[in-house]
């Protein structure tokens, strides 16, 4: 297996304050890596990193064998596909311009990127001929947040980023959009960085679960393992998970 | 209406035309740019700002009054004017375009970035039609504004309705100030309506 990103002794730093401190981590082709942290802990500055919006002030982070720093930043960029929890749909372009917008920077002809964005909505379960033409304000947000993911898609990015894509939809829409993760991961094999506050979402999602605590990696570890491991934080996110209500 | 009136009316009416057609289009040139600077540039926006604000605050007889004598864009006449007016314009266009484009949603310009626009691509595909709407409106505010302003015009030379209204008031003739006024009113409730109408469709 080969390493596509690798964070090699990298941290950020704001003035004094030390928000990632020395993180060292491959993530391997194909899997899914996610960052599992509380607020402030790291995860969305070390996702920043990868595609080059933030840049390490000591260490590096390679992707595909070179330095973030040694990439030309929209390059970079293009290659990576990066899907936020507020999604940033651009609300004067269709869903279909939206989708088809890294193809269309990267000058696509207009039948391949047509022919590329319905593939892509079908992809994420939407109908082309239903939503192409919508605009986001015509979304719901689950809907919104297919799209964003079909655009992280279109220009077939060997890497892509998640923060916390799922935070903001209600929890039947999330079960729904995680599925669909899962389904388009066995279907395409992308490599995926995800961040997340979720341990359910984590445990349903990774291949890796990386726990993040003040800047600094304190567990690095398969599902399965992480149920078992010890260490305060790890304990303290499985206590998320055994928190049942009592029948009446 | 004597036939002369009515003839002296077209003719000035053209005049102030020209002036507020001309001063927009060097303002809107001026002050857009400017405006887009500034929202790059956090340290140059007190400066820009307070120009704008600072010609903004001067009265308008007396910032005619003032061109006089400055040499090259100074003098007797249209170009002064024109200055002036230029002048005058930039605040509400310089401030509705900084406002226009650093209201554009954070998460939206973050992807923008992350999706490897340049920041070219950026500016022309994601600020500033989203920000056109805003930028519209600084432009019809100072439309609307220079077209009663440019009626000082005539004080220094520079023509258009003013004519009639400063003729009118030296020679107490209402219907002289009349002639002046009510065409100057027509044009600029035409140009609020025209530029409100091009807002809405620019923008839906």
């Amino acid at each position: 297996m080969s390493a596509v990103v690798e964070f090699r002794n990298a941290s950020y730093r704001i003035g004094a304050r030390e928000i990632l401190q020395g993180l060292t981590l491959s993530v391997e082709a194909g899997e899914t890596l996610v960052l599992l942290g509380r607020s402030g802990s790291g995860k969305t500055t070390a996702l920043k990193m990868v595609n080059g919006l933030l840049f390490p002030s000591a260490g590096e982070v390679l992707v595909d064998g070179t330095p973030t720093t040694a990439w030309d930043a929209v390059r970079l960029k293009r290659r990576i596909g990066y899907v936020i929890q507020e999604i940033g749909l651009f609300p004067h372009y269709t869903v279909a311009r939206n989708v088809g917008l890294v193809p269309q920077l990267e000058n696509w002809e207009a039948p391949r990127i047509g022919a590329r964005v319905d593939t892509l909505l079908g992809q994420v379960g939407l109908d082309p001929e239903q939503f192409a033409a919508r605009y986001p304000a015509q979304l719901s947000g689950g809907q919104r947040q297919r799209v964003g993911v079909a655009r992280a898609l279109a220009a077939d990015p060997s890497v892509l980023l998640f923060d916390e894509p799922f935070g903001a939809v209600d929890p039947v829409t999330r079960l729904d959009l995680q599925k669909q993760f899962l389904a388009l991961r066995r279907e395409l094999g992308k490599t995926a960085i995800f961040v997340t506050h979720d341990v359910r979402e984590a445990l349903m999602l990774a291949s890796r679960i990386a726990l993040l605590r003040d800047g600094m990696l304190e567990l690095l570890a398969t599902p399965r393992e992480f149920l078992e491991a010890g260490g305060a934080e790890a304990r303290a996110f499985q206590a998320c998970l055994d928190w049942k209500v009592d029948a009446p | 209406m004597n036939p002369d009136l009515a003839g002296e009316i077209l003719q000035l009416t053209l005049e102030h035309l020209t002036l507020v057609l001309v001063s927009m289009a060097a303002a809107i040139a001026l002050a857009v740019p400017a405006g887009i600077l500034i929202t790059r540039r956090a340290a140059w926006r007190p400066w820009l700002l307070g120009f704008a604000n600072v010609m903004q605050t001067i009265p308008s007889l007396a910032l005619f009054g003032f061109l006089i004598p400055v040499p090259l864009i100074g003098g007797i006449g249209k170009r002064t004017a024109i200055v002036a007016l230029v002048l005058y314009a930039l605040l509400p266009i310089l401030r509705n375009t900084m406002v226009g484009i650093l209201g554009v949603d954070a998460a939206v310009r973050e992807s923008a970035v992350a999706m490897g626009m340049t920041g070219r691509q950026l500016l022309w595909r994601v600020e500033m039609p989203l920000a056109a709407r805003t930028i519209l409106a600084g432009i019809r505010v100072a439309t609307v504004t220079t077209i009663g302003t440019a009626t000082i015009a005539a004080a220094i030379g520079g023509g258009g309705l003013g004519v009639f209204i400063f003729r009118g008031i030296a020679s107490v003739d209402t219907t002289q100030i009349l002639a002046g006024a009510v065409p100057a009113a027509c044009i600029a409730l035409a140009a609020d309506a025209g530029l409100g109408l091009l807002e809405r469709r620019w923008t839906n």
